[in-house]
Parts: structure tokens; C-alpha cells; sequence
């Protein structure tokens, strides 16, 4: 099972990381969700996947009966998935926002702060 | 009450029973005035006559914080507390040690120059809103990722950082600005994502996140799993600090925003993605850090040769600043690259002078383009004439930066070189071999070269060349305007202390050079960092 979820997100790495090559806003933006995504996979799968209880400890004890489910990693992918989300957002306003004003999609293009041809050193 | 399978007695304690000592809380509360700080802004954001005063007022309360933190770290080695009532291992851990206290404390201290200069920006096109909350976030995250003591809370802090950076790089919306956010943004949020994904790693292989227990668990791990955790970490660090071959971002955005705005990123931010890579290279994972000294030391000599190349072939003032800061990044990957007591005291040392030096060189080059109006420097001239002060300024800031001697950069650079004549001589313990060692002396002193180059030809053309650049230019003179009475009291002044800081420091390291040496033993020795945190059993 394991196995299987970790060659999950390594196939979600290498989307991620295509999308990610693409000169095309969009594709970035896809690329990085996708990426963000395997991340998270990967958390989930190094805090050890196994089918046992949710990590609740019964009123009256000091620890679990059984063999619970590691709760740590539950958390860090919480955390990073509101941060993802966050950032994914941001981008998402930024991308449409310089497409408004800088007309274009392609980064190629974006040549405003690094202008094309630019002046030869003195 | 526990089930009689598991007795508790054998069980180890878990949870703090006792309250921490009233100046233990000095460690939190300069995150803690910060992030309340920026509540507070944004709540009152229809009182935006106040708002400067308020930020001054907190970014004051952390700067005492800091030093009274950095006085007690000094006085009794690091200081740790942890949060939520639970132990060390379980809990999330601030711990502060000599380097931590003191970077955050400089921070501080920038950050409030920083807050009178923008005094002097705000007119119609500066965009206020959100703008001191934002700078205070920023300062929470520099702030947090210098004190925290577990990797998973540094994530958050990078991000905090992070999303208060993209806020500060688009406000105003220029098109200019929105291209280089662009790049600034996707690039770091990739390398921020690489740090995640190297942290998940390590909490598969270790099964901790907390620095100290990294410390003791990372030798018994598998070695070559832990050589690709530390990869990816020098990935993500180096991708945010700038280093060569992923350098490209920096010159593409920093010059974009106003220019208090791209004082604080060359100030704070890439000293802090630097800075996390000296503490998890050095501190937490030197076994892998000496696998991977070849790639370190290739890294280091490209990226200190490489950049003052990029800034003398670069005629936007701004974006020739930003190649000198990727020099400096270089100076202090040298450190790491030649981990003896003196390269990381050199480190240390170079973080402190990057932080003044690079923040003060955006200043003053932020006067310089409200004095021309322009931000190429072949439309600037003779700005001598206009302004003394500011051309005398510049230029102590360019000879600070390549680390001509008197003032402060010369002194982490002499470290540096005594560590890597040491390494070249085989003194060391870890007689890493000779090349390297000599590899970082050329670099280095090349870089100081070639920087020098860079400066003074910039120095040159803005200041002493009679007018723009042309055919005429020995006859024509610029445009050129003197400043006003606001800008010369709120503008050049910070950047008057800011250099006076520099070159008393300079003049008088003594003090500095110590406490980096004692930073630097620290870190290379973590049992005073284990044992503040509460772990020193676990330690190998």
C-alpha cells in the first residue's frame, strides 16, 4: 500500500514538475497545485499508512487501547494544505492580474522589469 | 489511569508541570508584539494617520525584546521554551541561540530605519494600505525563522515571510511590479514547497521534527537517505538565498518595488533562507554536509564570482544592487562550505554586515533615483554636485560591500580567508582536500575585486560623470534636484545611522568577532543547543 501511495506521488511530482517547465501561466498554476499536492501525498505516506483508529484516547486512560493512526502527519498536511491554498490563491489573482496588465501569458513576454535587449554594458 | 497492559510508570513524562519562567517569555514576544502588532493595524485601518506611529512603537517593544533575549543568550548560552505544555520532542520548540538572538535583533533594527525612511515615500502613488501590517508580518516571519527550534514551525514562518512579501512586492500594482511578483512569487513558493517536501522526508526517516531531536537521531539514520534530504534542502535554501544557478529571480524582481520595500527583501529575506541553510547544513545534518562540501564549495565559488560579474555588466542601479547582495550570499556559502569555527564565525559575521550593508545600498540608491527621477544609470550624472552627502554615502557602502578594510565586511571576509588558508594548509579536523580551501581564497578575494569594479563604476558614472551619458556629456548636466527638507530629515538620516553603524562596527569588531565565535562554537558543537532544549540525553 505504501509502495503504491509513494509512486502515486511521485507521479504527481513529475506532472507537477512538467506543468512547472511550461512557459505558460496557467500550466505554472496547474503545475504548482499538482506539485502542492504530491507534497502533501508524501507526508501522509512517511507518517506510515495503516488501517487502525482514529488517534482518540477513551475517557478514563491514559493512552490508546489499540494501535491508532499517527496524527502528526494529519496535521502537517493540514497546516500545509491551508498555506497551499492560500499561496495557490495568490497566485491565481496575480497571474490574472498581470495578464490584465501586462497582456500576456507566456513569461517569454513579460519583459517589463527585464527589458528585451537591454542596454550593453558600459 | 492507565490500562494494565501499559503501566505508566514506565513511561517517561510527557507534559511540563511546572509555569515557564517569567524570562523565558522574552523568546516569544517579539513574534508575539509582532503578529499582534499587525492585527492591530489591520483592525484600525480607517486610522491610517497612526499607523507609522504604531509600528514604530512595536517594531521599539521587539528591538528591547531581542536584546534583552540576546543579552541572556550571551550571558548563559541558548534559551529554549516550548509550547502548549509539552516536552521538548512532542511540543514546538523556540529555541535561541547566539546567532538566532542576534540576526533577529538586527533585523529589528533595520526594519525601524526602514519604517522612518518609507516616512519619506508617502505620497499618492505609494500605496498605504495594508503597507505597515505588512512590514510587520514580514518582521514576525524574519524574526520567527531565526528563533524557531523545529523545522516544521520554520515552514510556517517561511511562509509567513513569504505571502507578506508578495503583499509588500505588488503594492502600488505597477506593471513593472506585477512582472517581477510574478517571478519572485512562483519561484519561492516552489523552493518553499521543496522544503516541505524535505521535511516530510525527514519525518519518515527520523520520525521528529524538533532541531535538537534531528541532532541526536540524524547519525543513526540511513546516510545516503539523509544525503537526499539534505539536497533537497540545499535546493529549497539556495533557491530562496539566491545562489548561482538559481539566482535569477532576484534581479528580475527586487528592483521592482518601491525602493524601502526592496531594502527590506535584500536586507532580510535572503539572509534568512541562507541562514536556515547554515543551521540545518551545519547544525542538524553535518554528516551530510561534509558528503556534500564538493557541491557547497562549487556553489559558493560560482555564485561569489558570478555575481559582481552580473552587476558590472548591469546599468539598472537597483538590479546592479541586487547582483552585489547574491555576492554576499556567496561570501557566507563560503562559510559553510569551510565549516571550522572560523568560516561559520565568518558566516555569521557576513549575515550581520549583509543585513546593514545591503539594506543601506537600496536606501541610499532609492535617493539617488528620487534625486535623477531615473533608474538606469546612464541617465544619471552629476549628482556630486547636487548631493554631497549622498555620493559620499554611496561610496562608503560600495567599499563596505567588496570589504575594504576598515569597515565591518572586511572582518567576516579576514575569517573566511583564515579558514580557508587553514583548510588549504590541512589543519583541520576534517581535512577536507586542499583545492577547496584555496578554490574559496581566490573566490573570495575575486569577489571583493570585482565588486569593487562594479561600485566604483557606478560611483562614477552617477556621481563624478558631469552629466548623462552621450556625446556631450562633459557640457550637458542633468536635470538633477536637490532634496527636499522632508526627504533629507526622514530619508538620508537612516541611512546616515545605518553607515555610521557600519563603520564604528568596523572600527571596533572586537565585541562582534567574539560573540560570533562563541555563535560558531555553538553550532558546530550543538550539546549546549540539545541540552538547552532538554534533550541532552538523546544526544550521540
Amino acid at each position: 500500500m505504501e509502495y503504491m501511495i509513494a509512486a502515486l506521488a511521485g507521479l504527481f511530482f513529475v506532472f507537477g514538475i512538467y506543468f512547472l517547465l511550461s512557459r505558460s501561466l496557467i500550466r505554472m498554476l496547474l503545475g504548482v497545485v499538482v506539485l502542492g499536492n504530491g507534497v502533501n501525498l508524501l507526508i501522509f505516506t512517511a507518517g506510515r499508512l495503516m488501517r487502525a483508529i482514529a488517534p482518540i484516547v477513551p475517557d478514563g486512560l491514559d493512552q490508546p487501547e489499540t494501535q491508532i493512526a499517527n496524527p502528526l502527519p494529519q496535521a502537517l498536511i493540514l497546516t500545509a494544505i491551508v498555506i497551499g491554498f492560500a499561496m495557490f490563491s495568490f497566485l491565481l489573482v496575480l497571474a490574472y492580474r498581470s495578464y490584465q496588465s501586462l497582456d500576456a501569458d507566456n513569461t517569454d513576454n513579460m519583459r517589463v522589469a527585464e527589458p528585451r535587449n537591454g542596454p550593453q554594458p558600459p | 489511569m492507565a490500562t494494565s497492559a501499559h503501566p505508566a510508570a514506565e513511561l517517561p513524562e510527557a507534559m511540563i508541570s511546572t509555569l515557564t519562567p517569567a524570562g523565558d517569555w522574552v523568546i516569544v514576544l517579539p513574534l508575539v508584539l509582532a503578529l499582534m502588532g499587525a492585527a492591530l493595524l489591520l483592525m484600525t485601518r480607517h486610522a491610517k494617520n497612526y499607523h507609522a506611529g504604531i509600528a514604530m512603537v512595536i517594531v521599539g517593544a521587539i528591538i528591547a525584546c531581542d536584546g534583552v533575549l540576546l543579552a541572556h543568550v550571551l550571558q548563559n548560552g541558548p534559551v529554549s521554551m516550548t509550547m502548549g505544555k509539552w516536552l521538548p520532542p512532542f511540543g514546538i520548540s523556540f529555541t535561541a541561540d547566539i546567532f538566532g538572538a542576534g540576526f533577529a535583533l538586527i533585523a529589528a533594527m533595520v526594519t525601524m530605519l526602514l519604517l522612518v525612511y518609507s516616512q519619506s515615500e508617502r505620497h499618492a502613488d505609494f500605496g498605504l494600505d495594508g503597507y505597515y501590517a505588512l512590514i510587520l508580518l514580514l518582521l514576525a516571519g524574519v524574526t520567527g525563522s531565526f528563533l524557531t527550534g523545529d523545522l516544521f514551525n520554520l515552514y510556517v514562518w517561511f511562509e509567513v515571510m513569504l505571502i507578506s512579501s508578495f503583499g509588500l512586492i505588488v503594492n502600488g500594482g505597477k506593471a513593472i511590479q506585477l512582472d517581477g511578483a510574478l517571478k519572485y512569487a512562483f519561484l519561492n513558493f516552489l523552493a518553499t514547497t521543496f522544503f516541505l517536501l524535505a521535511l516530510g522526508l525527514i519525518y519518515g526517516l527520523l520520525g521528529t521534527l524538533n532541531m535538537a531531536d534531528i541532532i541526536g537521531a540524524a547519525p543513526h539514520a540511513n546516510s545516503a537517505a539523509m544525503v537526499g534530504v539534505a539536497t533537497l534542502m540545499l535546493l529549497a535554501f539556495g533557491m530562496k538565498a539566491a545562489a548561482f544557478p538559481l539566482n535569477a529571480w532576484l534581479p528580475a524582481s527586487y528592483h521592482t518595488p518601491p525602493a524601502v520595500v526592496s531594502a527590506l527583501f535584500a536586507g532580510l529575506l535572503t539572509k534568512v533562507g541562507i541562514y536556515a541553510l547554515l543551521r540545518v547544513l551545519v547544525l542538524l545534518l553535518p554528516d551530510s554536509r561534509d558528503t556534500l562540501e564538493p557541491v557547497l564549495v562549487v556553489i559558493a565559488v560560482l555564485t561569489l564570482v558570478i555575481s559582481p560579474l552580473g552587476a558590472i555588466a548591469e546599468t539598472n542601479l537597483r538590479r546592479a544592487m541586487g547582483f552585489i547582495v547574491m555576492g554576499g550570499i556567496g561570501v557566507i556559502l563560503a562559510g559553510i562550505a569551510l565549516p571550522s569555527q572560523n568560516g561559520v564565525a565568518g558566516s555569521g559575521v557576513y549575515i550581520v554586515h549583509s543585513m546593514m550593508v545591503m539594506t543601506a545600498l537600496y536606501l541610499v540608491a532609492g535617493l539617488v533615483e528620487k534625486v535623477t527621477g531615473q533608474t538606469d544609470s546612464r541617465q544619471m550624472g552629476g549628482v556630486y554636485a547636487a548631493n554631497s552627502v549622498v555620493s559620499a554615502l554611496f561610496l562608503l557602502l560600495v567599499l563596505a560591500a567588496a570589504g575594504v578594510p576598515p569597515f565591518l565586511g572586511f572582518w567576516p571576509k579576514l575569517l573566511l580567508l583564515q579558514a580557508g588558508m587553514d583548510a588549504a594548509s590541512g589543519t583541520t579536523a576534517g581535512m577536507p582536500p586542499d583545492y577547496y580551501g584555496i578554490a574559496i581564497i581566490v573566490a573570495l578575494l575575486l569577489n571583493a575585486f570585482f565588486t569593487l569594479i562594479a561600485g566604483t563604476r557606478l560611483w562614477a558614472h552617477i556621481f563624478w560623470r558631469a552629466g548623462v551619458e552621450g556625446e556631450n556629456s562633459e557640457h550637458s548636466l542633468a536635470p538633477v534636484e536637490p532634496l527636499g527638507r522632508r526627504d533629507s530629515r526622514l530619508a538620508l538620516w537612516p541611512c546616515v545611522v545605518l553607515v555610521a553603524a557600519i563603520m564604528i562596527v568596523g572600527l571596533a569588531p572586537n565585541y562582534l568577532l567574539d560573540a560570533a565565535q562563541r555563535g560558531a562554537r555553538d553550532l558546530i558543537d550543538p550539546a549546549r543547543y540539545v541540552a538547552a532544549v532538554g534533550l541532552a540525553g538523546n544526544s550521540p
